[in-house]
């Protein structure tokens, strides 16, 4: 009894600690009040205002344009790199393996700092080395995904559809794309996720004139923190929660199938 | 029988480094009920995915019908296979599958709907278009595997080990069946097993392997009344293979007795392997065989007994129907015909087959 009482202060302790500092974010996106120490009402005026805020719309439009650029990008090149890794000799699997993790493992900001070094060799940095450096670490994400799927399929169900007189890309599209889609989906959305939440490596691959959100953001707070921020980042944390809601939602529907 | 219709033309293949197939060479005739018989790892599937194409030689051409198809991909080869496992789609239905060649060859809407209707009809599951791949038995899934194989007609039929999943009372009932359908389509059937009865039972021609060797090349009776070396008596069926000296024509010497047999030509005193088949040994009176021995061990196996029969240092194997209890003591005979005497393994290719036996 006193066990069980003890797990749960624990386990409410965690959450709290969890929970607590982006409960107080989201109260704090509605408080009709410029102070954070203050309560003065309910309001959604730091949410209109946002949307009035041309440097927070161009922020907006531009981190979609990245984060959907890049995920579509890193779903197609990270699905046709897991099926080459997938048709790989058990050697060069386990290099590509390899390859593949250091991207997820590195700090992101030596990742982004490194990149940056690169880049400025060569190019001015903007929306394109922003683009790269996404794609670099969206990729690991979409081949983690597809390379299980890839695992369950059948060899021999391709080749029979092969030997049924499919040419190999009729073969893939009807036999192995079925199998795989789920993981090209969650392989997507993960991507989605990451290039949505990144600031270290869009930071210092970004140059002068390109802002995500969340560089905006941080730019932003240096200059002093205004409530409008706190209505933005309740946005974001609302398109995270979105995005995990429907990643768990389809897994989840694949458990009952 | 028709003419030679599959020719695979002295065929090296090796995968990282090993020889998997060294310069076989095997002609298939059209409307031939072709085996491949041999122990697992002896290049039997290796062989099928070569003429399905999902393997190129290394060495060595493949004809089909007269013409070079050695590069050709499998989808524009005139020949369907029945995988040795799991090659169903399992995302569509028993219905789409057996229709997945034919919308290919963009047939028509009836003529595939009448297609499907007829295979299953073939392989005795009228009624199953609708139902789940999952929902079926392992050797339901291996005759819908044939139906969609069969369906698109090809001339050629490469069956890899298709009944190996299933229980023994099924496996019989499929042989059974898979003759019936050879005989309906009339056309060739190359079919790999490990299992000499299966063999036995369903080929016109059966070429007995050995890693990566051809052994011989014969009709069921050939193989297993003159098999040609020790490997292929010890594979088809149960031998006695003893080491023997040939003592002149017509006269060699085992464990130390002379006995006659029908075989000239060996050289004087030469080694060699002495086989014969349990049901060709005679137990009679002590006296009256050209060796005594006591009797080890008897199983009932139904139609024989299985004798041990220990003489002269070695365990005979003896099939017969007449009971004889252990300890007794009998005399061993064998007809000279049914002795059959083989050169001892000199060759490359035989060493492969003493390592096996
Ligand atoms: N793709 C491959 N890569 C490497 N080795 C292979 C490959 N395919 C087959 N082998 C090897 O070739 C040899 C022959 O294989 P094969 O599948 O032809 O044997 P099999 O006679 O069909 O045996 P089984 O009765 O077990 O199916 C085996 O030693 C196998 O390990
Ligand atoms: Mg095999």
């Amino acid at each position: 009894m006193v066990k069980k009482i003890g797990s749960r202060i624990y386990l409410s302790i965690i959450f709290l600690f969890l929970y607590l500092p982006i409960l107080v974010l989201i109260v704090l996106s509605f408080n009709n009040s410029k102070t954070r120490v203050k309560w003065g009402g309910f309001t959604l005026k730091w949410y209109a205002s946002l949307l009035e805020n041309e440097t927070i719309i161009e922020a907006f439009v531009m981190t979609l344009q990245i984060t959907l650029t890049a995920s579509i990008l890193a779903t197609i090149i990270g699905t046709l790199a897991a099926i080459g890794i997938h048709a790989m000799k058990s050697k060069g699997k386990a290099i590509m393996l390899g390859a593949t993790n250091i991207p997820l493992l590195n700090a992101d900001i030596v990742t982004g700092i490194s990149m940056m070094l690169l880049f400025v060799r060569f190019t001015e940095l903007g929306f394109s080395t922003v683009l790269i450096a996404h794609l670099t670490f969206d990729i690991p994400y979409v081949i983690l995904n597809v390379l299980p799927k890839l695992n369950q399929t059948s060899k021999y169900a391709y080749e029979a559809a092969l030997d049924l007189g499919a040419t190999p890309l009729y073969a893939f599209y009807k036999i192995v794309w079925p199998d795989i889609r789920p993981g090209v989906f969650s392989g997507f959305l993960m991507a989605v996720t990451m290039s949505l939440d990144d600031f270290s490596i869009t930071y210092f691959t970004k140059g002068a004139g390109v802002n995500t959100l969340s560089t905006m953001i941080y730019t932003e707070l240096r200059k002093g923190i205004k409530p409008e921020m706190y209505a933005l980042s309740t946005i974001l944390f609302g398109i995270a929660l979105i995005l995990l809601l429907v990643m768990n939602y389809r897994s989840s529907k694949k458990a009952i199938n | 029988m028709g003419k030679d219709f599959i020719h695979l033309s002295n065929i090296s293949k090796s995968f990282d480094g090993q020889m998997i197939l060294d310069e076989l060479d095997l002609k298939i005739k059209e409307n031939e009920f072709m085996t491949l018989l041999g122990p697992s790892g002896c290049g039997k599937t290796t062989t099928l995915r070569l003429l399905g194409g999902f393997e190129t030689p290394d060495e060595g051409k493949i004809f089909f019908d007269g013409k070079d198809i050695t590069h050709l991909p499998p989808n524009e080869r005139k020949l369907n296979t029945v995988f040795q496992k799991y090659a169903l789609f399992t995302h569509m239905s028993i219905a789409e599958n057996i229709a997945f060649g034919l919308k290919i060859s963009k047939k028509s809407k009836a003529y595939i709907d009448d297609k499907i209707k007829y295979a299953l009809k073939l392989v005795n599951l009228d009624g199953y278009e609708n139902r789940s791949v999952d929902s079926l038995s392992g050797g339901q899934q291996q005759r819908i595997a044939i139906a969609r194989a069969i369906v698109n007609e090809p001339k050629v039929l490469l069956l890899d080990e298709p009944l190996g999943a299933l229980d023994l009372k099924l496996r019989q009932d499929m042989q059974y069946e898979l003759i019936r359908l050879k005989e309906e389509l009339g056309i060739t059937f190359v079919y790999v097993t490990h299992d000499q009865e299966e063999a036995l039972t369903m080929s016109d021609k059966i070429v007995v392997m050995n890693q990566g060797y051809i052994q011989q090349i014969g009709s069921p009776e050939d193989i297993y009344n003159e098999p040609i070396n020790a490997f292929v008596a010890d594979f088809i069926g149960e031998s006695n293979i003893i080491d023997g000296v040939m003592i002149e024509d017509k006269l060699v010497e085992i464990l130390g007795t002379k006995i006659p047999c029908v075989d000239i030509g060996f050289d004087k005193n030469q080694p060699v392997d002495v086989v014969i088949r349990p049901e060709d040994v005679k137990l009679v009176d002590p006296s009256a065989g050209f060796m005594e021995g006591d009797v080890v061990s008897i199983i009932f196996k139904g139609v024989h007994y299985e004798i041990e029969v220990h003489a002269n240092g070695y365990d005979w194997l003896v099939h017969t129907t007449k009971m004889h209890p252990v300890g007794s003591h009998v005399g061993i005979n064998v007809t000279p015909f049914n002795i059959q005497i083989m050169n001892k393994p000199e060759s490359s290719d035989e060493k492969a087959v003493e390592l096996d036996v």
